[in-house]
């Protein structure tokens, strides 16, 4: 046996721009997602989904569907006990949260078009989908109430029995916490000599749209029932099953394989899982299900979804004084397994970066018979800070100052790190002035300014814009204690274990489950760092709950800042435990044991044993110290003491055709301070791709219902996707102001991108047309709303109206979206 | 049922299939072309792009039975052999980090091939507008651009 020699060079591993290891299966199409697994004897599942946003079930007749070819069974809910589950609430966000039961196949009414009522399962996919279109349902229409405006009012409730739509009414004030002034006298105050900004701004609803629609496989077969889910979060589904259906978690494996994407969209306890869990066991057989496209945009959880009406006090030359914010947020149908506290979330960001003496967030969560709603990339901050920065403008032209300099009067100054905000939370580090110089500079804002002056001077046709986001967020996620304090139902510490194999190979097992984020590449690279082993020699092992017994999965930009400092204190644990026993290897003192350049080293000699060395000896342990185990393997878990707070500001450079409305980004710059980096090619990874996704919901997504609660956007024909050709090439880079919570000076960067730009390219819209008088645009900023604006002076209209489904009888049966005259058959 | 014959990824097959199968079904369920993925149901996002004799082709929006007589390559057949003599398109998402969940890539790489096929030196705009049939949900696209750029041995854009 020969132990793999120590890193013959030592060379820091953290900051290289290591090329993924994840990406030669993904390159070549070694791929393991969940709809590539096939079992003997797999059976396979299709849904019958309501077409109903709200109905009663008076009927569900599947006798054709059973007579169909291949066809095992055909189920509804009247054929299932107890042992189906429920979906999950996790975060009751207060004691008396009004919180329907959700159960995974609709019984006798169903509360959103695409709610489950029956499920086939038959010898293939196909044949489970013909027969599904066999399965006949009777229902009886009830009253559906599907906008957020209309669902306020409970004049239609979503769930009657519930007697209003109201689920939970969440509420922080500064006077109250402890932590500032009062709202209402600094508003007031501000009315009689001061400034007030009164805005409602709109978050629409989006679509997570992962790119790999949504799998499950269930084998049922062997002593444990395995699960394979294209899910965030295998631990926590785990957990689910056990908890509602009475299987022990020690006979439940959850898999989470191959996953493709999430964006927050894979983070729940679906219908679909938990039908697929059952039947399996039904029949004792493996089960499958893959959702289509358009099942994916119509049943799987939304996000946003939120009104937000704000007030902001000010001193005259604009040293805000107080903000109040009142938000209504669309649940759905049902409390998603963090649905209502998405919303909450963003409860400690509306105040982001400025010093405000005196704040009230006021949170109302509403039911309506829509899809439910929950995380989606940045849950909760994304929504905060569009408000603020969107604010921060509009004090700045009610100065009359640049949008920059109202924020530098008002935000925290480097030298007051740590800084303890007004909604409590304490800012460990941070450096906004810095951030914003070098993107300014990268920007050239001073001319891109000229430039907009003249053309505002020559009146323009195509005006130019220029939007600012000066951002930040908590993530991170999160503080057990913290989360416990919010009636939060879990914890949010990672677990990780380092295990040494007899050739000196170390594998790293973490409870965080990638899906797309780099971490088999990252997380090598910092334990290889600490054990002095060389990257290709760790190997990370994650997302299967047999291997990866403990965690709390991947989402709030957790996984690096949580789980890779449990991960560096287990190899710590590695390093004493390997001490005494090099020690001994080597004859010397404990107390004269160092660990340099990877290794184990007799102070004063060249003496010294690589891990590897070390970890073979332990393996034969032919001669280890009295007393001492023969085993280096070490675990540990990391609860974090605070959240985390990247910053960074972007700027926005958009043309604004006054004549037509078109709108099209001409530069995008953004300085991120995202502490110490590991690997800067998947930081930049994440950037970008963060801003296409705020710039979408800028720009051109929006989940659009028509008045019966039919999605009309359920399709990738009809929601919009931005492509290649929609998008620019940004540039980015960073500052560096380590966080002080973990030992790696890491701050998250998954939602950065995110929260940042929405604002940026909306800030950028609204300052292009500024001189027109226009002071909003309700996103997306399409061009039909840009030209309202322009010409109606409106924030642009709603898009249900101009969303009309596309078989319509008052449309010509063709809708009037996307349609040229003559395309009616 | 309809009999076909084509070479998938150098490979001859023959099998009787339901005519309403789709390509990218038959190479998933029948020949277990897994690499080659589904990512909708209304050919917008390309990842089940594949060559049907040399050109780029949704093989969600092909019936097998159109395929008959064809000669398809999946991204399982575009490197000689996998880990080793990977196609530089491949090599060059590697190495420009142009993936990150990996769903889309068989379908871009095999698209992007395509691309540089038919015009080996393109601008910025031209692949920009060359990939606008295949959605990616992580990358934002910027590193997917650079990996062509790399491809094509023009100037590359900054990361």
């Amino acid at each position: 046996m020969t132990a793999v020699d120590a890193r013959p060079e030592q060379t820091n591993e953290i900051g290289r721009d290591r090329r993924r290891k994840e990406d030669a299966r993904l390159i070549t199409g070694r791929t393991r997602w969940t709809d590539n697994i096939n079992l003997p004897g797999m059976l396979h599942l299709a849904m019958v989904r309501s077409p109903f946003a709200h109905a009663r079930i008076t009927g569900i007749d599947t006798s054709a569907a059973e007579e169909s070819v291949g066809v095992v069974t055909v189920l509804a809910a009247k054929d299932f006990d107890e042992s189906l589950g429920v979906c999950i609430n996790a975060w009751p966000i207060t004691p008396d949260q009004k919180t329907p039961a959700h159960p995974p196949i609709a019984s006798d009414r169903v509360t959103f078009a695409g709610e489950i009522v029956a499920v086939v399962a038959a010898r293939s996919a196909a044949a489970a989908r013909d027969a599904a279109e066999m399965v006949e349902v009777d229902y009886e229409e009830l009253p559906a109430v599907v906008s957020l405006e209309e669902a306020v009012k409970d004049e239609v409730l979503a769930h009657p029995d519930l007697g209003t739509n109201k689920s939970a009414l969440w509420v922080f004030d500064s006077a109250q916490a402890g932590t500032g002034g009062n709202v209402e006298e600094a508003i007031a105050s501000a009315k009689s000599d001061g400034i007030v900004i009164e805005r409602t701004y709109r978050q629409q609803r989006l679509i997570p749209a992962f790119m790999e629609p949504r799998s499950v496989v269930c084998d049922p077969t062997g002593e444990q029932i395995t699960v394979w889910s294209a899910t965030q979060i295998p631990h926590i589904l785990r957990f689910a099953f056990a908890a509602t259906t009475g299987v022990p978690e020690s006979k439940i494996r959850v898999i989470a394989p191959d996953v493709g994407g999430g964006f927050g969209g894979k983070l729940q306890q679906t219908p679909e899982e938990m039908i697929v869990f059952a039947i399996a066991r039904r029949l004792g057989k493996p089960v499958k299900y893959t959702e289509t496209r358009s099942e994916s945009l119509l049943a799987a959880h939304h996000g946003r979804d939120q009104i937000q009406k704000l007030t902001l006090s000010a001193t005259k030359d604009g040293q805000v004084t107080g903000l109040k914010v009142e938000l209504d947020a669309n649940l759905g149908a049902y409390v998603a397994i963090v649905g209502g506290g998405v919303p909450v979330l963003g409860a400690f960001m509306f105040n982001a970066i400025y010093k405000f003496p005196a704040y009230q967030f006021n949170c109302q969560t509403v039911f309506t018979n829509t899809t439910w709603t929950d995380a989606y990339r940045g849950a909760g901050r994304p929504e905060a800070t569009y408000a603020i920065e969107r604010l921060m403008d509009e004090l700045a032209a009610e100065v009359g100052v640049d949008p920059l300099e109202i924020r530098e009067k008002n935000w925290i100054k480097h030298e007051e790190f740590p800084f303890t905000t007004i909604a409590g939370l304490t800012y460990d580090s941070g450096n906004y002035e810095a951030a914003t110089a070098k993107a300014k500079e990268m920007f050239g804002y001073d001319e891109l300014r000229r430039e907009q002056a003249e053309r505002r001077a020559n009146n323009d046709p195509v005006q130019l814009g220029i939007g600012i986001s000066t951002f930040t967020e908590m993530c991170g996620l999160a503080p057990s204690r913290v989360l416990g304090s919010l009636d939060y139902g879990a914890g949010g510490w990672e677990h990780a274990q380092v295990r040494l194999t007899p050739t000196g190979k170390v594998e790293v097992i973490t409870g965080a489950s990638a899906h797309g984020q780099g971490h088999e590449t990252a997380f090598s690279q910092i334990v290889a760092d600490r054990l002095g082993v060389a990257f290709e020699d760790v190997e990370v092992l994650h997302g299967d709950t047999q291997i990866a017994a403990k965690g709390y999965d991947t989402y709030g930009s957790r996984s690096l800042v949580v789980g890779g400092e449990a991960l560096v204190r287990a190899a710590d644990k590695v390093l004493e435990k390997a001490k005494p026993i090099a020690a001994h290897l080597l004859e010397a003192s404990v107390d004269d044991m160092e660990f340099t350049g990877g290794r184990w080293t007799v102070r004063g000699t060249d003496q010294g044993m690589s891990i590897g060395e070390l970890s073979t000896a332990v393996f034969a342990a032919h001669n280890l110290p009295d007393g001492v185990e023969a085993n280096l393997d070490s675990e540990a878990t990391f609860d974090p003491e605070n959240f985390n707070f990247p910053h960074g500001t972007h700027l926005c450079a958009m043309e604004v055709d006054t004549e037509t409305g078109q709108v099209k980004m001409r530069k995008y710059v953004c300085c991120d301070d995202i502490g110490n980096i590991i690997n800067p090619l998947i930081v930049a990874g994440q950037v970008h791709g963060g801003l296409v996704q705020g710039i979408a919901q800028a720009l051109w997504e929006e989940a659009v219902y028509d008045d019966a609660g039919t999605l009309v956007s359920g399709s990738f024909v009809d929601y919009l996707l931005p492509t290649a050709a929609d998008t620019i090439s940004f540039e980015i880079d960073h500052t560096t102001s380590p966080a002080t919570t973990n030992t790696l000076g890491t701050k998250g960067v998954g939602e950065a991108g995110t929260i940042a730009s929405t604002p940026a390219v909306v800030n950028a819209v609204v300052d292009a047309l500024r001189p027109l008088g226009v002071h909003d645009v309700t996103m997306p900023c399409t061009p039909e709303r840009v030209w309202r604006a322009i010409n109606e002076g409106s924030a642009g209209g709603e898009t249900t109206g101009a969303a009309a489904a596309h078989f319509d009888s008052s449309t010509g049966m063709s809708g009037n979206v996307d349609r040229t005259e003559g395309d009616v058959q | 049922m309809a009999r076909i014959s084509m070479r998938v990824d150098g490979m001859k097959v023959t099998d009787d299939i339901e005519p309403r199968t789709l390509l990218v079904q038959y190479l998933r369920e029948g020949l277990g072309k897994t690499g080659t993925v589904i990512g909708c149901d209304t050919s917008n996002c390309g990842a089940c792009t594949v060559h049907l004799d040399g050109d780029s082709v949704k093989s969600c929006n092909v019936l097998a039975v159109q395929a008959d007589g064809c000669e398809v390559t999946t991204i399982e057949g575009l490197a000689d052999t996998v880990e080793t003599d990977l196609h530089p398109m491949q090599e060059a998402f590697r190495e420009c980090h142009g993936l990150q969940c990996g769903f889309c890539t068989p379908g871009m790489i095999m698209q992007t091939v395509d691309l540089l096929k038919r015009n080996p030196q393109p601008t910025e705009d031209e692949i920009r507008e060359g990939i606008e049939g295949n959605l990616c949900r992580c990358t934002g696209y910027h590193n997917i651009v650079r990996a062509v750029q790399q491809a094509a041995g023009t100037e590359v854009n900054a990361l």
